[in-house]
């Protein structure tokens, strides 16, 4: 659980979360595009969210393609939220974001 | 071959031999998997049956079995609200021994354009792969399906 609390204190390594969110199963090259990030800096970040089982590779032909994997930080959540607060959490996160979008 | 859809990793504190059993035994997939029991002869060809509470859940048929490394199966949605609507995916699950622990991956593709199914998928295997981690390592499925929950109080 360390190394993906360690994994995720970090914005790039969110922002490369966050692509693989919108665009699952991207490779190096696709998730370099319109980063301000060297390549040798995003391959890093990979090889630390790999470690931390937040992203998961499969080498298809000569590529490799990489896949966010929520398995992690779905524990996480289980080990805090309890079964019944998740309903009361998901209407309130709801509602942020209800009210959020409005303003 | 197009890229697999989803890509789920956990990894398990136990045998491939014993991560392979839960994942096709009858009684082991009722306890980690929300109370749907799957049911199949497990030869290549063969119909895989997913049943809860009696209704059917899940079917599709056995496409690879190389216990205790290799285990896939069409998947066809069944129940509520997709009802059989959509053609199959494929689901494909590789075990790994990896030192005292074994790495399952599950990759999950096959879906058609817009696909209803691949929207609840996508809460599901998290959820499936973190009990049955549960189960197997300390014999206890702890987790509880938020789907079903919000369903059996709005029907009590």
């Amino acid at each position: 659980m360390d190394l993906v609390f360690k994994a995720l204190a970090d914005a790039s390594r969110r922002e490369l979360l966050d692509r693989l969110r919108a665009d699952n199963g991207q490779t190096l090259n696709e998730l370099c595009v319109r980063l301000d990030m060297t390549r040798q800096a995003v391959s890093k970040h990979l090889g630390i969210l790999e470690e931390a089982n937040l992203i998961a590779a499969v080498k298809q032909g000569r590529e490799k393609l990489h896949y966010l994997n929520p398995v992690p930080i779905h524990d996480i959540a289980e080990r805090w939220i309890g079964k019944f607060e998740r309903q009361r959490l998901q209407a309130l996160s709801e509602l942020k974001k209800g009210l959020e979008e409005k303003s | 071959m197009s890229k697999p859809t989803f890509v789920y990793v956990t990894y398990i504190a136990s045998t491939p031999e014993k991560v392979f059993k839960a994942l096709t035994d009858k009684e082991a997939t009722a306890k980690f998997w929300f109370g749907n029991a799957a049911t199949s002869d497990w030869k290549v060809g063969s119909p895989i049956q997913f049943h809860r509470e009696g209704k059917l859940i899940l079917q599709g048929k056995i496409l690879e079995n190389d216990p205790p490394r290799r285990l896939s199966y069409t998947f066809h949605s069944m129940h509520e609200p997709h009802n059989g609507k959509e053609p199959p995916s494929r689901v494909v699950m590789e075990l790994e021994k990896q030192k005292d622990q074994v790495k399952l991956v599950v990759t999950h593709d096959d879906f058609i354009e817009g696909s209803k199914v691949f929207e609840s998928i996508s809460n599901g295997w998290p959820l499936v792969l973190s009990s049955l981690k549960s189960y197997v390592e300390l014999n206890r499925a702890v987790l509880h399906a938020p789907w079903y929950e919000q369903k059996d109080a709005a029907a009590s």
